[in-house]
């Protein structure tokens, strides 16, 4: 049953909104330009979806968001969603979605994400809702940022491997280098693996450049099955494997700090697919903080335990690397607008396996593995696409 | 625009509630499970361990572990950036369960892992006292 999915639903239509600083857009316009983004890039109309799937924002939040969307929007669709898992809802729900296609409970799925993180809210408020993850009695009276919800994983990862702040500061310098290819990236300029380490201290030993952006913007992705995709506008993207795992909520319950659910969703993805790391032809991590990208890396299989920082350091994540990864500049410099983040890997992933990413991309890429996590290293989200149905 | 920035004070539900008025007391407590013998934090209606229901509330030595902690440069709110840097931590009790604090009463260049803690109250407010940490044998 596993390979029940295996090249049955492809994304036809992507459509990124501006991101960065958007003043001139609340999140729910975002949210819902997306939408109109993709289904021009898919070459449809909003009459040919029968399925919304999005996330709630923080910024102008709905008890029944999808609901919302859809009534704004004016569709009027058989398959509704609106879901919320941190930064893996967005390959959570498209899992689902595909799952629903390929099941023909509908036929044609928009996930739409979109926060306004950076203009639509004040600092404080930003930072007391992100921080919300933390477990109202347990955690939170103890003021954590999220950074310092990630800085207890970077310190117990850092001893355990003897992983060094260079090695971590490595990943943002990857992704820096890959955003000064990307017009669209809201952060470009140059930096330096002495940059990160000269950056302010944020929840030691997480410095400023460690932690990803605080952004505005939002995208979209159109899903229909592989048949209906033959004869589509754009060249089709496949899902080959998607996987989850669940290994827990708040971070004081975590069973290891060190090894995460990406091991376990990995697998299962590698299973549905049919294929190994050794086949991807490049990834796109999540990159909240520096550190996620070394364990991801370890437990998708990618790396052995504790080799990550020196891949990194190796130059292993560039274009021209063995791995290249984070090719949009990630959420470290491209945008992280909250939920919505991980949508831009999707939308750049299917950009690089259409061939159509410009200045950066991988050459003669064929199949991908994109990977997203949420809440505080808790639920993970691994996806295998490719060009050719399998 | 007077409001004053509040800490994020816990609100006790039905199953913590023996938890927090514990801690008011300044006492920790924390579920033992009738049926397997293990410990849990934080307390459920059921043992995660093997799905008994019947918990009881045990004393727990106050003692444990640090398993990692960051030292805060920036604070979550107002609220929070009083007192200087503020060191969070997870701190495996003697128990054998984990949880969340902040690490007070020593410099926080002190704080390493592995190093040993021991439980000290922080009086909040008439109902909620809050279970804080400081290095052990530290009178
Ligand atoms: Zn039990």
């Amino acid at each position: 049953m596993l390979g029940a999915l295996r090249g049955k639903v492809a994304i036809v239509g992507i459509g990124d909104t501006e991101v960065g600083i958007v003043p001139h857009m609340g999140a729910t316009g975002l949210c819902v330009d997306a939408i109109r983004r993709a289904l021009d890039d898919a070459g449809l109309a909003k009459t040919d979806l029968d399925g919304l799937v999005t996330c709630n924002s923080m910024a102008d939040p709905y008890l029944y968001h999808a609901e919302m969307i859809a009534e704004y929007l004016q569709i009027f669709p058989r398959y509704c969603l609106g879901a919320g898992a941190g930064g893996g809802t967005s390959f959570t729900v498209l899992h689902h979605a595909a799952s629903a296609i390929a099941t023909g409970v509908c036929k044609t799925v928009v996930i739409s994400m979109a926060d306004s993180l950076r203009s639509g809210m004040t600092r404080e408020r930003a930072m007391t809702a992100q921080s919300s993850t933390g477990h109202p009695q347990f955690e939170s009276p103890y003021g954590p940022t999220v950074p310092a919800l990630y800085g207890l994983i970077a310190r117990a990862y850092m001893e355990a491997y003897g992983t060094t702040p260079e090695q971590l500061a490595a990943v943002a310098v990857n992704s820096r280098n890959h955003a000064q290819l990307n017009p669209l990236a809201q952060m470009r300029e140059p930096i330096t693996v002495e940059d990160v380490l000269a950056s302010r201290m944020i929840a030691d030993p997480l410095h400023l450049l460690d932690c990803s952006l605080v952004s505005d913007g939002g995208a979209a992705v159109v899903l229909t099955s592989a048949e209906r995709a033959a004869d589509m506008k754009q060249t089709p993207v496949y899902l080959l494997g998607a996987g989850e795992g669940h290994g827990h909520e708040h971070i004081s319950q975590a069973h290891s700090l060190t090894t995460s659910a990406a091991s376990e969703s990995g697998k299962r993805a590698v299973e549905m697919a049919g294929l190994g790391p050794k086949d991807m032809d490049f990834a796109e991590l999540y990159d909240c903080f520096t550190p996620v990208v070394l364990i991801e890396l370890e437990d998708l299989g990618f790396c052995k335990k504790g080799e990550a920082g020196a891949f990194v350091e190796a130059g292993n994540l560039a274009l021209d690397g063995s791995l290249p990864t984070n090719t949009h500049g990630g959420l470290l410099s491209h945008c992280h607008p909250g939920n919505p983040g991980s949508m831009f890997a999707l939308t750049e992933a299917v950009q690089q396996l259409r061939h159509a990413a410009g200045d950066r991309q991988v050459k003669d890429a064929e199949t991908a593995l994109v990977h997203a996590q949420g809440g505080i290293m808790s639920s993970h989200c691994t996806l295998i696409l490719g060009r050719e149905p399998g | 625009m007077s409001k004053q920035p509040a800490k994020h004070f816990p609100v006790p539900t039905p199953e913590t509630a023996p938890y927090w008025e514990a801690c008011h007391n300044h006492q920790l407590l924390i579920q033992k499970c009738a049926d397997c013998g293990k410990h849990q934090f934080y307390p459920r209606t059921v043992c995660s361990h093997c799905t008994g229901g019947t918990l009881e509330w045990a004393e727990a030595s106050g003692r444990g572990e640090i398993v990692s902690y960051t030292i805060m440069h920036r604070a979550v709110s107002k609220a929070y950036a009083g007192g200087g840097v503020t060191v969070l931590a997870l701190i495996r009790l003697e128990e054998d369960v984990q949880m969340m604090s902040n690490i007070i009463g020593c410099d926080p260049e002190q704080v390493c892992t592995g190093m040993s803690v021991e439980i000290i109250f922080e009086d909040w407010s008439d109902e909620i006292s809050m279970p804080m940490f400081r290095p052990a044998d530290q009178q």
